[in-house]
């Protein structure tokens, strides 16, 4: 008898070091991809790399401006795609939430989260790059805008929801019209929470390259005409990860720093206006 | 003032019906899109297209085998290997430290797991894991090519680890509290307790995370891409290099010129769609239903 017990007392200790090793050993991986990115990359940051175009190989100096150029352009137009409408089909899951449409609605916006991006750029370019004839910041953009979309709808849909039934109330007993209740009311109330899924749709696609290999296709010059190619850090990393030339990978290794500290940026931003929103409400 | 009034509620009520029917045609859009765009290989190759082992552009025959090999391979390898990870860290969160020092540092290593984008998995791997499954492979007296189905897979594994785990937790989180608390009460030690009470509890719920992950896996493009190795040929071994449905998507989609090339490619772009469709579905079902059980 008392051997059994000292038997299930080893047993349970031992699975909760296993579970311990195990977990903490998974952490692995993201310190090790931290420190080699920052190790490689962190020298060849300069203020020269920031400012300054892509050169050939061989020539030194090179920057990669025209990407952070690019990025911004790609964020923009899709933010403009997906945000008016994201927000618009969130407060209509959260004033209708058990219509048959919303029930559809739901399950597309599920779906559409799914979707693999490389199928979101097929779509980008048959939509859009095959029309107009020529790849462009334009299709990339709204590329992105589809993967972001999903987004916007659930945590808009989210927030909504959780904001208390009596503001709504009180604002309709003092005869304001409906569609200002939604506009003056509710949705300043749940501003912030739908800030932070518009900070952290945009941290998830900032990174994306799949979608924009044949959409925003790349280009080594500064563009900001959105008909033509722009260039974007994930893909000026891709390009330039699998060239064979040592100068290039230096330069991708210091771009995966910028994209990486953008990025981690952008989900610290998102965390730190959810948590505002957590404790005001 | 009224009528004023009364107008733009009108107009705002269309407004969001409108969005929420975008979204709707948005979805079936890409569907219809990819499947006519995909006819002439339908009908050049019909059903040869899933089972046949060719792919050559020069010669114009297409046929998808070796990818969903290539796909179905490096995914479920993936989802072996993350499994005992992502389950020790549902269950370290979930059971063993909620709140504390330990599960914040965990938490937030998990969320910036999830946070890096797949060109920078993709690029580390490249660089690091390559030369290191070089090292093993000559050690095992195979052919020393560092890419492949087996690189693919571990990356990937890391990739989808954030994702389970935290779907893990959530469902570990639901486990009503009256049924854990019963089982230490008659005496079981946490193991017990994790073995016969949460696991048995949670088991449907795991396993539609692992569909998800698995969704998400089948889908991933970039990081796999660049360590597959970009083969043409069935895998024969799980070292042998490779292609995804997607990694040959991006790989040849820019070099299609002529229309039966194009319309494989998005053939196989279809074939992703309804498989990680069908997998996200079956997965968002289970999860709903059981938490829906629960309360």
């Amino acid at each position: 008898m008392q051997d059994k017990t000292l038997f299930r007392i080893m047993q349970d200790r031992f699975f909760k070091l296993v579970v311990m090793l195990l977990a903490f050993l998974s952490t692995l991986p993201l310190l090790w991809i931290l420190f080699y990115i920052f190790k490689n990359g962190i020298s060849v940051i300069n203020w020269r790399f920031l400012v300054n175009l892509p050169k050939p190989v061989g020539e030194i100096s090179g920057g990669i401006s025209n990407a952070i150029v690019g990025t911004s352009i790609l964020v923009l137009i899709s933010c403009i795609v997906s945000i008016p409408v994201g927000i618009a089909s969130g407060i209509y899951l959260s004033e209708h939430r058990k219509s048959r449409l919303s029930y559809f609605v739901r399950l597309s916006v599920e779906v559409l989260q799914g979707v693999p991006s490389i199928v979101i750029g097929i779509i980008a370019y048959l939509w859009i790059v095959k029309p107009v004839g020529s790849f462009s910041a334009l299709a990339g953009g709204i590329a992105l805008g589809i993967m972001m979309l999903p987004v916007i709808v659930r945590s808009t849909e989210e927030t909504l929801k959780l904001i208390p039934y009596y503001l709504k109330e009180a604002s309709l007993a003092l005869g304001v019209p409906y569609y200002k209740t939604i506009l003056k009311v509710i949705l300043p109330t749940g501003l912030s929470g739908i800030l932070t899924g518009v900070l952290l749709g945009i941290a998830r696609i900032a990174g994306e390259t799949a979608p924009l290999l044949f959409t925003a296709f790349g280009s080594p010059f500064m563009n900001v005409n959105i008909l033509k190619p722009v260039n974007s850090l994930p893909l000026l990393i891709f390009n330039y990860a699998m060239s064979p030339y040592a100068d290039w990978q230096k330069i991708a290794w210091g771009a995966s720093v910028v994209l990486v500290v953008m990025v981690l940026f952008l989900n610290l931003i998102a965390k730190m206006v959810a948590k505002k929103w957590k404790t005001i409400s | 003032m009224k009528k004023d009034s009364l107008k733009s509620e009108i107009a705002f009520q269309k407004t969001i019906y409108f969005s929420g029917v975008v979204i709707l045609l948005l979805l079936l859009g890409i569907f219809f899109t990819l499947l006519f765009s995909s006819l002439p290989s339908i009908k050049a190759f019909g059903l040869k297209f899933l089972t046949g082992r060719e792919w050559d552009p020069v010669s114009g025959n297409f046929a998808a085998l070796p990818f969903l090999a290539g796909t179905l391979l490096t995914s479920f390898l993936a989802l072996v290997i993350s499994i005992p990870f992502s389950l020790s860290i549902a269950l370290l969160l979930g059971e063993y430290s909620k709140g504390g020092a330990i599960s914040s540092f965990l938490t937030g290593m998990v969320e910036l797991l999830a946070g890096i984008p797949s060109v920078i998995y993709g690029f580390w791997g490249l660089f690091i894991l390559v030369p290191v499954i070089r090292f093993i492979e000559l050690k095992l007296g195979l052919v020393p090519y560092g890419v492949g189905i087996f690189t693919a897979s571990l990356i990937l594994s890391v990739m989808i680890i954030p994702y389970s785990a935290s779907l893990g937790k959530e469902v570990i989180n639901l486990v009503p509290r009256e049924l854990k608390e019963a089982a230490y009460s008659l005496g079981g030690t946490k193991f017990e307790v994790i073995k016969r009470v949460i696991l048995p509890y949670a088991r449907s719920g795991i396993f539609a995370g692992i569909l998800l992950s698995l969704g998400r896996a089948l889908g991933e493009t970039m990081a796999v891409t660049m360590v597959i190795g970009n083969s043409h040929f069935l895998p024969t071994s799980i070292f042998s290099p490779s292609n995804t449905m997607a990694s040959v998507i991006a790989n040849e989609f820019t070099e299609a010129v002529d229309t039966l090339y194009l319309s494989s490619l998005i053939e196989i772009g279809l074939l992703l769609f309804l498989i990680t469709t069908i997998v996200n579905i079956a997965g968002r079902y289970i999860i709903n239903k059981v938490s829906v059980e629960v309360r």
